[in-house]
């Protein structure tokens, strides 16, 4: 399938190893990456929140985007997701947000009819590429793993924007993928919380106790690792891991890893391949688990 | 219909049997442990949560302490967790709620305890009380009945709704980290208040609510708006406290600077510039918040991850500018 592909500032920034596996997943399933390289930020909810028409544009401009080209638009980021669909739904539920947003992108050469559908690399696996396929493409099971899901907010809440009212089964989806490639995934009630990072100019030590006492949760529940669509939870949860524990004063030691590599392990890509070494925490007890090296 | 109820209980005088559930989180970390005691009933099938509750009380176990009224969802009585989210117990479907046979209820472990699925409202009274849930100030035309136009009243008739029931509070992220933080039922009657066109405090109001553990201490996380059982939207009344507070001036806190900071650089390169996001949100001059943020700094530079240092621009960024200039209002 052809997508129209929207990688996030984090992905080409601090986390280069979400970018390099999402290409790698993406090409094993057979989804087409048109990358929308003239795409602006989608201001991470902080734009919106100040200027919501600015906001309404500069999304307006994304989504029009995809439309030309006709395909859906394929994020990889909780908050980028959380965002877009946010802006989609003002905009076609609202007309005098379209027609305000329109005004401004005609002088760009662009207008927003409304038919782009916004949809993270997660959803995009279950509802489109479907659980069999997936199946059919793991060469390593991860047999003795237990993977704990962390959702993020934005990819869950609020849930009319994202459509979980229609489609409740959305917010499952990590645990269905874990099962299917052989991991176990861990219940803990931390999954569909806050990893803290919008927080962490704010009140930084409050922000990674937040990020901090999930991961311990689920490391208590017996994880391996933890699993995330955001790179913004990845850069809160592995980046800041050392900060939280100094923080908390406790041992945490929990890799964290982005969906596609978790998915690109499984399909057989090399650690190397999708970047494993390149993280804050190391990865390497839970690549042992499964008899892999970093 | 027949259905597991797991209710946790607690009770410091009794010795209770069932499942000792985890100990509380601080800053209740002194209080003793929920023990959880399942019980099966049976009920019409589309009895509440509530309903079953009163059914255990009733027919099963009449220590069973727990909290309602008006069984209507007016009074704000009978929120608590109802499998580990909040929600009224009222107004909640049993059969919307049973995984795999069971509903598990309890008090939230964000509330201090007082009994069974009885929580000290305490501490959230003194947050509502301490935003000044009413109007201050000199009357504007002490002769007559202020009139104020229906206009003005359109964006405050949400909060308005608000039955103090604690939901958001107990699920607040913020909160669950710090007790300080002034919470989502508080700053949204703030609101409520700050922007009544017969206040006559609404500076003063800004600036204390801008203040830290007040709106720029919420992290965003859509919590309170999901469980909120009237449709308040706290967050959204925060974010609102955010624009006014902004555009009067009191843009002396990380919060501001990181709003500012993360907008210039979208402006200027059509992408977020996580490299200046930080210092610049920490103040420039912030030197012990600079250090502070270091080690993080460090973490990425050994694990090969640090952002590119020279910040590229994304090719579409003159569309982007021009945007900005359209629409961006005062960071054109
Ligand atoms: S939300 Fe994050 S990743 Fe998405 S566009 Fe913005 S800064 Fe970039
Ligand atoms: S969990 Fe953290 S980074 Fe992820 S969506 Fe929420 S705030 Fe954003
Ligand atoms: S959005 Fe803010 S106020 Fe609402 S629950 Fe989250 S942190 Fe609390
Ligand atoms: S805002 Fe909603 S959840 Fe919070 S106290 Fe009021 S009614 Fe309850
Ligand atoms: S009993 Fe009054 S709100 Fe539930």
């Amino acid at each position: 399938m052809k997508v129209a592909f929207w990688p996030g500032c984090v992905s080409k920034g601090a986390c280069p190893e979400l970018y390099v596996s999402t290409h790698k997943v993406a090409e094993a399933l057979g989804i087409e990456l048109h990358e929308l390289t003239e795409a602006p930020c989608t201001g991470a909810g902080v734009l919106s929140e100040q200027n919501p028409a600015l906001a309404d544009s500069l999304n307006g401009l994304t989504l029009a985007m995809a439309e030309k080209l006709g395909a859906d638009l394929m994020t990889i980021c909780s908050t980028c997701q959380g965002v877009l669909s946010n802006h989609n739904y003002q905009l076609t539920h609202k007309p005098e947000r379209m027609e305000r947003a329109n005004a401004v992108l005609s002088e760009q050469g662009y207008t927003y009819k409304g038919t782009t559908k916004v949809k993270h690399l997660l959803w995009i696996l279950v509802e489109d590429i479907g659980l069999d396929k997936i199946r059919s493409l793991v060469k390593r099971k991860l047999t003795g793993l237990k993977i704990a899901p962390f959702y993020g907010c934005y990819i869950l809440r609020p849930e009319e924007y994202l459509g979980l009212r229609e489609k409740p089964e959305r917010k499952n989806y990590l645990e269905q993928i874990i099962s299917i490639i052989g991991g176990e995934p861990v219940e803990y009630h931390g999954k569909s919380k806050c990893c803290g990072f919008p927080m962490v100019t704010m009140n930084r030590d409050k922000a990674l106790m937040m990020g901090g006492n999930h991961i311990m949760e689920a490391k208590s529940k017996g994880a391996d690792l933890l699993v995330t669509p955001c790179p913004l939870c990845h850069l809160n949860l592995d980046a800041q891991q050392p900060d939280a524990a100094r923080v908390m004063k406790q041992t945490i030691d929990v890799p964290i890893f982005h969906l596609p590599q978790l998915l690109g392990l499984a399909f057989g890509f090399s650690p190397e391949e999708l970047r494993l070494d390149h993280h804050v925490v190391p990865t390497t007890k839970a690549l042992e688990k499964v008899e892999l090296k970093v | 219909m027949h259905v597991k109820m797991v209710v946790g209980r607690y009770a410091p005088d009794r010795k209770l049997d069932g499942e000792l559930g985890a100990p509380y989180p601080p800053p209740y970390a002194d209080k003793p442990r929920k023990t959880y005691q399942t019980f099966e009933i049976d009920l019409h099938d589309e009895a509440m949560v509530l309903d079953g509750l009163i059914h255990i009380r009733e027919h099963v176990d009449e220590s069973l302490v727990v909290r309602c009224s008006c069984r209507c969802a007016i009074c704000g009585s009978c929120a608590m967790w109802i499998n580990g989210h909040a929600k009224l117990a009222c107004t909640t479907k049993m059969k919307d709620v049973i995984e795999n046979g069971a509903v598990r209820v309890e008090a939230p472990p964000s509330m201090m305890p007082v009994r069974d699925l009885v929580w000290d409202m305490g501490p959230f009274m003194e947050k509502m009380r301490s935003v000044k849930p009413w109007l201050e100030g000199k009357p504007v035309s002490p002769d007559e009945e202020y009139r104020v136009p229906n206009e003005a009243m359109d964006e405050l008739v949400q909060e308005v709704s608000c039955i103090s029931c604690g939901a958001c509070l107990m699920d607040c992220e913020s909160y669950a980290v710090n007790d300080k933080f002034l919470g989502p039922h508080a700053l949204a009657r703030a609101y409520r208040y700050a922007n009544d066109p017969r206040d006559s405090m609404q500076q003063e109001r800004l600036k204390e609510y801008s203040d830290p553990n007040g709106v720029w201490d919420c992290t965003h996380c859509y919590e309170c708006v999901h469980v909120c059982p009237k449709g308040v939207a706290p967050l959204e009344q925060i974010l609102k406290i955010r624009q006014m507070s902004v555009a009067a001036g009191y843009t002396n806190n990380a919060g501001t600077r990181h709003a500012l900071a993360f907008a210039e650089s979208v402006r200027d390169s059509g992408r977020l510039n996580e490299l200046t996001l930080m210092p610049k949100s920490l103040g420039l001059f912030n030197i012990k918040a600079q250090l502070q943020s270091l080690p993080s700094a460090f973490n990425l530079l050994r694990a090969g991850k640090l952002p590119p240092i020279i910040h590229h621009k994304i090719p579409g960024v003159t569309r982007v500018k021009a945007i900005f200039k359209k629409v961006g209002g005062p960071l054109t």
